[in-house]
Formats: C-alpha cells, structure tokens, sequence
C-alpha cells in the first residue's frame, strides 16, 4: 500500500495552492516604494571596440534619473568565476575580466553597454535610444576550431589566446589508452556535437535592487537558484558590501534549470545603482534580452573513440571535446566540460582506460555554462551514441553489448577518478525492458509501416554524479566555494516547526517533501512543518540548488538538524519523565519511557524548552532550535535505462516521439509523485535537444534563434504520455537519507534514447544513416536519408560550423 | 492616459492607462492582479492567458483599451467563491500538473476554454490545444492527465505516473 | 513600445478618416503588430483599432454562393462559422493557438502578407476576392511579394470572398519553433480547374504553382504530379530548412492534399 503521509507518501504540494490562486510571489511581483526602471542599452554586434558613448543627448530626457556606463564602473569589481581549472600542463586556466557594463570592447550580442535609470521603462528606452555609440566593429569569432587557431581574433586582447584552457584527464593515462586503442579488434569512432541550447525557464530573470539610507543596508530580489551565493559573489568580489549589511532574497522563482546558479551583471548593477539614485531599481527582462544574455548551455562537439576486444569488452576510450565557454566566464563554466563531464565518461561499464582531452575556447558568444545536467549530458550522449554505433557495426544487440560491459560490483572506482557507491545497472534495464514492453516492439513497427512510417528502438543506459561535494575535494580540483548544505531546525513552543534551509525550491517542491521527512521523523503531521527556505536574511548559509542536490545534500543537513532536535526533546522527556534519557523512544510525536506506561506528547516537551518551569536548566540551554551543516563524503550515482521509440515519416523526416520509457534508480524516495514530475520534465527537455532545441548563431555572431518563433520549445504535442519507473532501488551508502537526487536525470539520459531510435528508424527503412547531430530536425533528417551529409536539409550547418542562415524573427498573423 | 473601465473577475475596475498599455500590464499594474504573468514577448508561451468575454486571449497581445467595458477573468477569480479550489485548479494540484508556477495560470486558464467548448476533450485534443502555452517543467504528462481528470475522465488508465 | 495614440472606432467611416492622419495604422487583431511594436520596430503615431467595428465582422454566402468574411472576422470565428468551406476552417483551426485565434482576424493576415502566413494560400487557392472600402481586388493581383500587398496607405480590408471549391484541401507542415509553415500548400478543384497555392516557402510570399495545377486540372490525382519537381529558385533558406527541402515539402505535401482532397 502506498503510504498517504511521510518519507514515501505522494503528498499533494502545498505550495501548489497559491500558484493556483495567482496568489505566488515572484521576483517580479515586487514593486518597492519610489522604485525606479533600468533598461540596458546592449550591443547589436558580436564584436567591437568602444571608441565612444555620448550621453548628452539622453541624459536630459524626461524622468532619466541617471546613465551610467563602463567606466562607472572602474573602481568595481567584474563579476567573479566560481571554479579554476587547472590545465595538462599544470597551468592554471586563462580568465578573463567580465565587467558589469562593458569596458572598452563589447564582446558578444547582448553585452551591456549602458545603463539607463529612469522613472518609467519606456522612458529609460527613449533615452537609451538617445545614446550615441561610436563602435568599431571587429571580426567575430564563433566557430570553436577557428578560434584556437594561430591569428585568430581574439575575444579577449589581454589572453595569450581563447584558449580557455586544454584539460587532459587522466593525464597519466593517455599513453596507455592509446596503446590500447592501438591495439584493439575494433574501435568505433563518433564525431558529434552537442547542441548549444538555452535553458528557457518560463519566468525571465528580474532583479530589484534597494538600499536604507538610514541604515546602509542593501536588499537584492533576484531570481535566484541559491541566494546565499549570490550574497557572497556579488558583496564579496563585485560590490565590496559586507554580506551583514546585503540580503537576498529570491522568493517564488518560475524555473531555472541551472541558469539562474550563476550571478549576472544585472543583480550588480541594480543592487549598486539603488545607492548611487537613492532609489530603488528595478529590471525585468524581456524573453528577447534573456536569449542573450541568460547562460546557455551545452556547445561541446566532440570525437570519442571506443576500443573493443575480440569478445566485445570495452578496452579504452577516448575523448577529445572542444567546449565553448562564450565571452566570458560564467560562474561554474570551467567545471561543467571538466569535472561534471570528464568524471562521468565511464558510465556504467567498465571500460579500464579512459583519456578525456577538453579544450574550452572563448568566442563571441554569450557565456555558456551549467544546464539542466551540465557536462553529464554531454558525457552520457558521446557514450550512448558510440556504443550504439559499436554494436551496429558489430553487429551485436545493443542491450547485450551494454549489459555484458555494465559494472555490477560495488562500490566500483572508475578509471575517471570517481567511486561508484551502489547500482543496479541490469536491474533498471530489466525493467525497463518490461515497462516499454520491448518485446512488443517489432508488432508496432509493423503497424507503423502500414502507415507509411519507419518506427524505431532507441535504449541506452545512464549515470550521472549528483549532490556535488565534498567540499574538501572539490576545493582541489579549483572550486572556490564549499558544497555543504546548511538548515536550521526551529521548533516552536506549541511544537509546530520550521525549517530554514539554504536549499531553494523554484519548481522541485521542496515546502511539501522536506516536511515529510521530518514529520516522519518526529511522527507528527506534515503541517506542522514548515519550510523557509530563498531569503539570506532567515535562512543559514547555504549553497542553494543545482546538481540534484537539494534532498541528497540540503534534505541530509535537515535530517541532522532534526536528530540533533530530537536528541535534546528526549533529554528533556527525560528529565520531566524522570527516567534516563536513553530510555526515551520518540514515536508517533509521543515520548515514551521503555518498559514503563509513562508518556509525554511531543508538544509537552517543546512547551517545557520555552517555559522551562520543569527543566534541567543546569545542563541545558532552553529551546529547541538546531543547525545541522552537511558536507557529503561522495557524490550520489543515480543511474538507469531509457527507452525511446519514434516514427520517421521518410517524405518529410519528420520525427515523431510515440514512446518514452524511463526506468531509474534513484535510492530512496521520498515523494514518488514529485519525482515522477521531475523525471517527466527532464525527459521533454532532453526530447527538446534531441530534436527540436537550437540555439544558432551566424557567421557575425548574430543570434539567429532569439525568440520562440525560431527557437523550438516542446509543446503538449511534441511529446507523449512517459511511462516512468523507480521502483529499482539501489539506496546511497553515504547519505541518511539513502537518496540519490532525481532533477537531472530525465535531462541527461533521455537525447540519446530518442536519437538512437532515429538511427535505428532510418536503418531499418534500407537507409544507412549512423549519426545525425542535433537536434534532428525534419529538414536534417530528409538530408540524412537522401544521402546528403547530415546537415545539408538545414541551411543551418550543425553547431561544429557556424551558422550563415537568416534568421527570421516577427512576422505572421496579423 | 485615458480612463478604461471593465469587469474583473466580476468586479467594475478603471484605472487611467496609456494606448500603449497592454491588457497584462494593465492586470500586473494598477489592478494589482499578479497572478497573469508574461514569459515572452512574441505571444507564444501563454503564461499570460486570460479570458476576455468568455475568450481566451494572451493579455500581453491585446491593448487594456481593446477591453472597454469587457468582462475579464484571470487566474484570480478561478477559485470557488468559498476560496477552494476550483475543479481545474484542484486536478492540477491532484496530478501535479505543476511545478514552478509560472506557467500554470494560462495552462489554467487555457484549461477552463477548452473545457467550456469540448466538455470530454482526448488526450490528443488537449495536447493540440495548449500549443500555445509552454511549460518547461512538467513535461506535459501530468498537466494533459490533470485536464482529463478535471474534465471527469478515468485517468487511471495512462501508462505510469 | 512607442507611445501612439490607440483609437477604437465604431464604424468604417470613422476608421478611415482617423487613418488619413499621417503615420496613423489599422490595427486588426493584434497578433503580430503587437509583438513589433514591442520590439520597436514600427512606431505609428496613431494606432486605429478595428475592433468595434460589426460591419466587417461575420460570415456570410453572398448571391454567388461565395463565402463572403469580414476582414475584422477572427479566425475562432471562422471556424465556428465558415462551416460551408471546411478546407477554410480546417486551415483557420491550426493557425496559431486558440488565444491567438481569439484575437487575430483574416483581414490582418493577409494585409500583412506574412511569407509564412496561412489564409494568403487559401486567397490564391481559391481565387478569392479581396474587398477593401473602396475597391475589389483579386488575389492574383492582392499578394504582391513578402509582407507587400496592393493595399494603399490607409485602405481597409472590409471582406475576402471566397469561390467554395468543390474540393479542397489544405496542408501545413509546421515549422518546429513559430508552427507558421515552413511550407504550406492549398490545393482546390473548381469546376474549371485545379489551382495550387503555395506558402511558407518563397522569398515573393505566397505563390501559385502552376505546372501543378495544369496535371491536376487533367487528372486529379496524386499520380498526376509525380513526374514534376517545384523549383527550388527563389525558396527560403533559413535555420529550419534549406530552400531544397522546402521544394521537395511542396511537391509531397500537393500530393497529400490532392490525396485528402479527392
């Protein structure tokens, strides 16, 4: 029986009610007294130098309070890089500045130039439209390979190149995996590309700054995935504003998806305007100014090698990635092709010898770093694609070839550095077999032939890395914060409590599942708890959520608050019960003494901490208020099998997504409904990049897909009802609460499925198609199978050349 | 700045706005009903869906002035007059037919036009009708389930949760 | 947006003497003029709402047996009541979305002559006849190149009236992102002939494809047009599809529509 309250429990989310209602609050609900508007005069080209900016005629135009531009903004900070990354060679990674407002060059479409403040936006769009610019404009760099070429131009004039930096990993291993590959029966050998895409959260990015004249306090509203680190980057490296006299609050956020982790220019520049106007300064972006200028994600293209012995044993594989890190770097950008990537490239097999190469290469660009998976994506998809392929060429099914290389001892040390905990990898597999009922496959082929279309398989399995830490070592491997996970547990005197926590739920439902667990643990009602959770000003410091690791880090961290709670109730029990506290048991919110009839409701004992009439005030401190901190000792491994099926129409290439199959283990579970959503949500993205998301550029830099007319979201009826399962459970070792981490997985296993069946479609129609970058488009697809190289059908070359193709922007039904 | 009038969610409200100023602007503004949203600013992702004279409409595609004397309805006035959710709210909070929100009010109100032209609407039928309005959280799955279910029909059916 | 002047007037009368005043523009229903707007990229300063304006609403069968629409008529409203020419409601139903739907109206469509725009096919398929308020013009001679018409400055379209085919059919194939057609064809059989429109496909806006219409009027079938290729001369080239693509989509989609037409 499912359970209907507690670790388990499909609770209906609280937070659905005011969502409903219209009664939610986002960033940009919030209007302060007196506020003012800023609008951001952007560049229009990918490259230039600022001879001149000419305010004088703007600066008098109705209700302009103030313009500001780069050089404002010399004695501040530029906005800092989370993460060094250290080189083959030791050296440490080229970093460039990345100011508020550009300075001197203006290096991608979107960079901001100047700032407009004024009363209202429109008329701080007039003003700006008064700004006279004097650019010149230089050659763009957007194709990676050219970029690293000797005389290219670069993005940055200070760096020796746009070489960001050229990772090997494991360095030590190189000489052994290309001996193997040298030596090996087989290896197959992918090109491919992973689409740059844009993470398209439905609710743009807003920032409203403010500052107290009375006391010198400033207060940031953002849309914020982690506000404490926003707190600390910004007051720290950009503002110089002590983190006691900043706030953060990012209340109800509408999605991030990793795009709202990273700290933009724009929570600077309102934060630091608010003082210098005396008023408050509001920006709220555009859906046309988050195409460029939110972080996008993915833009790797790749080569991997993957060596086979006679018997099919993975030998060696091998790797070489360009990744694009746009203008500048973004917060978390180095990590996300090294670290989240290269760690992940064993998947579940195990492959002895493994030689990840990344370069990551500065161009025209807007920046690009973490996207729902960040790097694990990338390293799933070059696998599941190279296997597939492997198995095709010899001739070998493809579930066997995965099986028979699956790692099934744990915990496994990977020859990537990382060690596997737990995992069932045949155990997601076989049940995944079933719930995409396999066996019914070729039946529907044959209905789907009668329609005229070509149906086919695509399976493959997945791991990911999530609820990254520790701390300890993520600080060698260059990053610049710690990855705890903080919360503080308030109880009350009537018993109720609160938990405070540094973890931030903008869609992951974290107000309804965090209070399962300690509800359960206390055994009391659900609604007793409550969840505090996006404010810096009552939460402790925490590192917020991205990585899947709000329960697997954030929950662990509540869970030992909680025990610490529970540990002193009982002492309290104690006393008032007269026993010894080691007799007390806590179940169902009453505390009872073993082997008597004595009893004390939970209530009872949190009234004695605050009215501690009957207390052992010698010993103890009254209240009941703890702060647990959580420093993982390994990452969680949630790993699992995906099933795509599809029908190609062969007159036109359209793909169509008949059947989705998912089958995960994610450890423990606490609310199986929240996580079926999550897993639903991932998959549509992972659908979208697989056949629908492109994010474009052209030749000059200019974003051809920057709006929703060219840049194809899923819509209901892109993608089918998902058949997902989670009922393989293989519970992390390392954790309290046994869990995994769910968010990302859907994202990260899923493009492979769907473009592994296009392949086998298409094989199965007589065509002998063996890659299609994506996302695979109608017009792709027809060019696949008509024999024309796989992009030919676009005018659009696939991200590995920059685009030359027109984009079109408004225009339609009148 | 001229005066416009009209019916929100049953009651008479004005409020002095420019040509310019659109329905949304007009709702999130002087209104104070922050429950429309806008996530774009070509009218394809719906967050801002209202409905106008019993029509749904994309309040940031639409002047306050072209709604003189209209009856609208936002997300606001969806509930039931005791303040409990309405049946369409309620499926989709049932199925967790969403999870940041920001999408959900047009998704809702998307919803309640459909269910008022085609009272039993197919899985297809649905999925047709809401091209005009993104999610990118949910996938879909549970916002079709949660519309078939506020429209009466066994949901119990649809392959894993 | 520019500040403009928004004015709703009741009658035809009305509408055209606001819209002699200079940079002053008939707003129909919105649905792409808005989105410009934004973006800055027209500035009127004067924006004429058509609206509130009931004589160029509705649907009607005028003496002809045509089918004769208001140009203030949205396309919700076609659907609901151009039931005697199904291939026209088919066409308005997959427009857009519903709220879209709700607002946008024929007459704005095809004053705006987008390239990838719907009902300037079903014009040309159907040899309609574009009445504005002071002339009739056919749509062999209306559609004159991307985003071009015969519109003169200030000239409403009042009425399209459409010959009901005796056969009809109308196929989009959607352009992933905008879900405009990336090619769109309307294929109708007159008892005098076959006429072919195309959409979504060339840089000139919709055209006729008239080697197919000259098989089609001999036999009407999809065999008819097998032996034909549309040329890719002068077809759109953008990230969605190459102008190859776009001609192979027309010559397959003339033959599904001939196929659901027959």
């Amino acid at each position: 029986m499912p359970k209907d309250t507690g670790i388990g429990a499909s609770s209906k989310r609280r937070e659905d009610v005011r969502f409903l209602t219209g009664d939610g609050n986002y960033t940009d609900d919030i209007n302060v007294h007196g506020q003012a508007y800023v609008h951001f005069l952007r560049s229009d080209v990918a490259h230039a130098k600022i001879n001149g900016i000419d305010t004088s005629a703007a600066e008098g135009m109705p209700g302009v309070i103030r313009i500001f531009t780069g050089k404002d903004f010399e004695a501040v900070g530029g906005l800092p890089c989370g993460w060094q990354v250290t080189d083959r060679h030791g050296q440490p990674m080229q970093e460039p500045k990345h100011p508020v407002l550009a300075h001197g060059k203006v290096r991608h479409v979107g960079d901001p130039i100047c700032a407009v403040v004024a009363e209202t936006l429109a008329q701080a769009r007039d003003a700006a439209e008064a700004i006279e610019l004097d650019l010149e404009i230089l050659p763009a760099v957007i194709n990676m390979k050219e970029a690293v070429k000797d005389g290219a131009p670069k993005v940055h004039d200070d760096l020796t190149s746009n070489l960001c930096y050229d990772w090997g990993f494991v360095e030590e291993n190189r000489a052994a995996v290309d001996e193997a590959i040298s030596k090996a029966a087989h290896v197959t050998t992918l090109e491919l590309v992973n689409n740059r895409l844009i993470a398209n959260p439905m609710e743009p990015r807003v920032a409203v700054g403010q500052w107290e004249k009375g006391t010198g306090d400033y207060t940031l509203y953002t849309t914020s995935q982690n506000p404490h680190v926003i707190r600390l980057l910004m007051g720290a490296f950009v503002l110089g504003i002590p983190e006691h006299k900043l706030r953060v609050v990012a209340p109800d956020v509408g999605g991030g998806f990793g795009s709202k982790i990273f700290h933009y220019a724009e929570e600077a520049f309102c934060t630091w305007a608010a003082k210098e106007c005396r008023r408050p300064v509001k920006w709220t972006s555009t859906r046309s100014e988050a195409f460029m200028t939110d972080a996008h994600g993915r833009d790797h293209v790749t080569r991997i090698e993957l060596a086979l012995d006679a018997d099919h044993n993975f030998t060696a594989l091998r790797t070489e990635t360009y990744a694009n890190m746009g203008a500048y770097l973004s917060t978390f950008a180095p990590s996300v092709p090294t670290w989240l990537h290269g760690t992940l490239m064993a998947g579940n097999y195990k492959t002895p010898l493994i030689y990840v190469n990344v370069k990551a290469v500065f161009t025209n660009t807007v920046p690009v770093d973490a996207y729902r998976g960040a790097g694990r994506p990338e390293a799933t998809f070059q696998l599941e694609r190279v296997i597939d392929k492997a198995a095709r060429e010899l001739g070998v099914d493809p579930i066997e070839l995965r099986r028979k290389n699956f790692v099934t001892e744990f915990p496994y040390a990977t020859p990537v550095a990382v060690e596997y905990d737990t995992g069932d990898y045949n155990a997601t597999m076989d049940k995944l077999i079933e719930i995409a009922d396999i066996a019914g496959f070729e039946a529907r082929a044959e209905e789907s032939k009668k329609k005229g279309l070509w149906r086919g398989l695509g399976v493959n399995s997945y791991i990911e890395a999530c609820g990254i830490a520790p701390s300890n070592l993520v600080g060698q491997l260059g990053a610049r914060a710690g990855l705890y996970e903080s919360a503080t547990v308030r109880v009350n005197a009537t018993g109720g409590l609160v938990v405070m926590t540094g973890s931030h739920s903008h869609g992951q439902g974290h107000e309804t599942a965090f209070p399962q667990v300690v509800a359960d643990m206390i055994g009391i009602p659900e609604d007793m708890v409550e969840v505090v959770h996006g404010d810096t000003a009552n939460t402790p410091m925490g590192m917020g959520t991205y990585g899947s690791r709000s329960l697997a880090v954030g929950g662990s961290a509540m869970v030992r608050a909680t025990e610490k709670i529970i540990a002193k109730a009982k002492k309290i029990a104690a006393h008032i019960m007269e026993a010894s506290d080691s007799d007390i048991e806590l179940k169902d919110g009453k505390f009872t003494v073993a082997g008597t009839d004595k009893s004390l409701a939970w209530g009872d004992v949190t009234l004695a901490a605050y009215v501690p009439h009957n207390y052992p005030l010698k010993d103890m401190e009254p209240g009941l208020e703890e702060t647990a901190f959580y420093d993982p000792n390994n990452f969680t491994y949630p790993a699992g099998a995906y099933a795509c099926e599809v029908e190609v129409d062969p007159e036109t290439g359209k793909v169509t997504v008949a059947r989705f199959a998912a089958a995960d283990d994610f450890g423990n579970i606490i609310n199986p409904m929240i996580v079926d959503g999550q897993v639903h949500g991932g998959i549509a993205q992972g659908i979208g990049q697989a056949l629908l998301e492109n994010c474009a550029y052209d030749e000059a830099g200019q974003l051809i897909s920057a709006s929703y007319m060219d840049y194809a979201m899923p819509r209901a009826d892109d993608v089918p009802f998902y058949s997902v399962d989670h009922s393989c459970q293989t519970p992390c070792t390392h954790n309290p609460l046994g869990v995994k981490g769910c968010g990302e997985a859907g994202a990260i296993g899923s493009p492979p499925a769907v473009v592994n069946a296009v392949i086998d479609a298409l094989q199965r129609g007589g065509k002998n198609v063996t890659h299609i970058d994506m996302p695979l488009s109608p017009a792709r697809v027809w060019a696949a199978m008509n024999g024309a190289t796989a992009n030919e059908g676009a005018a659009q070359p696939a991200a590995r050349d920059s685009g030359s193709a027109e984009g079109r922007s408004l225009g339609g039904q009148v | 700045m001229a005066k416009v009038s009209m019916r929100v969610n049953g009651k008479s409200v004005s409020a002095d706005v420019e040509g310019r100023t659109l329905l949304v602007e007009m709702l999130r503004g002087p209104l104070g009903l922050t429950g429309t949203h806008v996530g774009c600013d070509t009218s394809q992702c719906g967050a801002c869906v209202v409905h106008v004279n019993g029509k749904a409409v994309k309040a940031c595609t639409m002047f306050a002035a072209e709604a003189e004397g209209a009856e609208v309805t936002t997300i606001e006035g969806m509930a039931n007059a005791d303040g409990s959710l309405g049946t369409i709210q309620q499926a989709f909070q049932d199925y967790h037919g969403l999870q940041c929100g920001f999408c959900t009010p047009g998704m809702v109100m998307s919803a309640a036009a459909l269910l008022k032209d085609n009272p039993k609407p197919t899985e297809s039928e649905i999925r047709h009708y809401l091209e005009g309005n993104i999610c990118r959280c949910t996938g879909y799955h549970n916002i079709v389930k949660a519309i078939q279910a506020a429209s009466g029909q066994d949901v119990g059916a649809i392959a894993a949760e | 947006m520019y500040s403009f002047e928004l004015v709703r007037p009741k009658s035809l009368a009305e509408a055209l003497s606001a819209l002699k005043e200079e940079d002053a523009q008939a707003l129909g229903g919105g649905q792409t003029l808005i989105p410009t707007l934004k973006q800055r990229l027209a500035q009127p300063s004067k924006l004429v709402s058509l609206s509130a304006i009931d004589e160029i609403k509705g649907v009607c069968v005028d003496d002809d047996g045509r089918l004769c629409i208001g140009g203030g008529t949205t396309h919700g409203e076609i659907v609901a009541s151009a039931g005697d020419y199904p291939a026209l409601v088919s066409l308005a139903s997959r427009i857009g979305d519903p709220a879209v739907r709700n607002r946008g109206t024929i007459g704005g469509s095809i004053a705006n002559n987008d390239p990838s725009a719907c009902y300037p096919a079903a014009c040309l398929a159907s040899n309609a006849t574009i009445c504005t308020d002071h002339r009739e013009i056919p749509a062999d001679e209306f559609f004159q190149g991307m985003f071009m018409t015969a519109l003169e400055e200030g000239e409403i379209v009042t009425e399209v009236r459409f010959p009901v085919p005796q056969k009809a059919n109308y196929q989009k194939f959607a352009q992933p992102a905008s879900r405009f057609p990336l090619v769109g064809v309307f294929v109708a059989r007159f008892s005098d002939g076959v006429r072919v429109a195309i959409t979504g496909a060339s840089e000139g806006g919709v055209f006729r494809w008239t080697e197919a219409e000259e098989a089609l009027s001999d036999n009407f079938s999809p065999e008819a047009i097998e032996g034909l290729t549309a040329s890719a001369d002068g077809l759109i080239t953008d990230l969605h599809g190459s102008a190859a693509y776009r001609a192979h989509l027309i010559k397959v989609l003339t033959g599904r529509a001939v196929k659901a037409a027959a």
